[in-house]
């Protein structure tokens, strides 16, 4: 199969006005991926579905993920005279980045047989813009999975044919694995409550407590 | 009577019996299971029912799948908010006398999902459970030994008196409130008539 720079190439010369990135990944899996703009999202899809050579026909899964805010900390070595001599001095600069809702793809092609291309779609940040192109309408078997994210995640796919709760009730407001999601306070006695638990029970018992 | 004279009587060729005990008899015969499983401990309860394990010996050969015609309610698996409700409405469908055994860590307690957001930490928040089984999942022996259990119980059931059962006394209710959904938890999260939470003492 191609490399995902021939990919991009290939994507960005017969779709004008896409605009692919290659995300890296440096862990020792290396899955680099493809990050898709929301506007030719769906362009992008149908092309790699059809291309002859790629014919990714086939969603293996589909994931949403929670990026919160976070301060990035990137490490820059600084050659800095010093005394007459040149050192190497390390700097780390810290960098806010905004939060925002991810959809990943994995696609494969049953009948080339190789696979999978992994793409990404962003969401501008976690609060109200918080719509990606629904995939469905060029592979249709992401639609129970991008169901999944919008009920989990919250992600809007915007193109769905049936964007509804797939597992929590209808009536449900929230989306559970969101980081910052507030589960209702349950918690029941625990014989021997460690890690999470224990702050979990220390929530609940902290009005008893206080006076 | 007296247990002792009893068997004296029968070993002479009399059978003496009371009407109480005749009633208990088949009833605690004929339990018929609701059909109806909801996770894994559902497989090991179909185990139990079928040759090797045999749950007919005892009297449940049938299983329902239908509420009316059933007399048992085994909660055979996790139970998750979004199916709590369905399965009160079940147990409301049952007629009396009725009973439940909840099969399984996640019945009795939500088991490894119980400090997540979507599994009730038991069914007995809102239903009566006669009989509870620890496991994960029980072995068929496990439900054997409980749906015995189940068959003591009722035995020892009084038919007169204040300790008779639910199904002769008419002010014990036979339903039990469906929770409704809400916006983050079930409402009610449990029934309090029902369960009410271990008390901390410090």
């Amino acid at each position: 199969m191609e490399t995902l720079e021939q990919i991009k190439a290939r994507v960005e010369a017969a779709i004008p006005g896409a605009k692919l990135k290659v995300l890296t990944n440096d862990s020792p899996c290396a899955q680099h991926s493809l990050l898709l703009d929301p506007a030719h999202a769906v362009d992008v899809a149908r092309f790699l579905r059809d291309d002859p050579k790629l014919r990714l026909d086939y969603v293996s899964n589909m994931a949403g993920v929670d990026w919160p805010d976070a301060v990035i900390k990137t490490k820059i070595k600084k050659r800095v005279e010093k005394d007459g001599q040149d050192v190497d001095v390390e700097e780390t600069i810290e960098s806010l980045r905004s939060g925002y809702l991810e959809a990943v793809y994995h696609v494969y092609s049953m009948a080339l047989k190789h696979g999978p291309v992994i793409l990404r779609l962003r969401t501008e940040d976690r609060l109200d813009r918080i719509s990606v192109p629904s995939l469905t309408p060029v592979w249709r078997g992401a639609e129970f999975q991008e169901r999944e994210a919008y009920d989990l995640y919250g992600i809007q796919f915007t193109g769905h044919p049936d964007l509804r709760r797939i597992l929590m009730w209808d009536e449900f407001t929230d989306y559970p694995m969101r980081k910052d999601y507030v589960e209702p306070d349950d918690y029941e006695y625990e014989p021997t409550p460690h890690d999470d638990v224990v702050e979990k029970a220390r929530r609940h018992y902290a009005p008893e407590a206080k006076p | 009577m007296d247990e002792g004279l009893k068997s004296e009587l029968q070993k002479q060729g009399v059978f003496a019996t009371t009407l109480g005990e005749i009633y208990n008899w088949g009833r605690k015969n004929s339990v018929w299971p609701l059909s109806f499983g909801l996770a894994c401990c559902a497989i090991e309860m179909i185990a139990a029912s079928m040759a090797r394990w045999d749950l007919a010996r005892f009297g449940a050969e049938v299983f329902r799948p239908s509420p009316r015609q059933a007399d048992l309610m085994i909660v055979a698996g996790t139970v998750t908010k979004k199916m709590a409700p369905q399965v009160v409405r079940l147990y409301n469908q049952m007629p009396e006398p009725k009973y439940v055994i909840a099969m399984g860590a996640c019945a009795i307690s939500g088991g490894p999902f119980k400090q997540g957001y979507n599994v009730l930490k038991g069914i007995d928040r809102y239903l009566p459970v006669d009989v509870h089984i620890p496991g994960c999942p029980p072995r068929p022996e496990a439900l054997l030994h409980a749906f015995v259990t189940l068959q003591q119980k009722i035995a020892e059931q009084q038919l007169t008196g204040p300790n008779r059962p639910r199904h002769l006394r008419a002010d014990a209710p036979s339903e039990f409130p469906v929770p409704a959904y809400g916006e983050h938890d079930l409402v009610p999260p449990s029934n309090p008539k029902v369960w009410q939470p271990a008390k901390m003492v410090r």
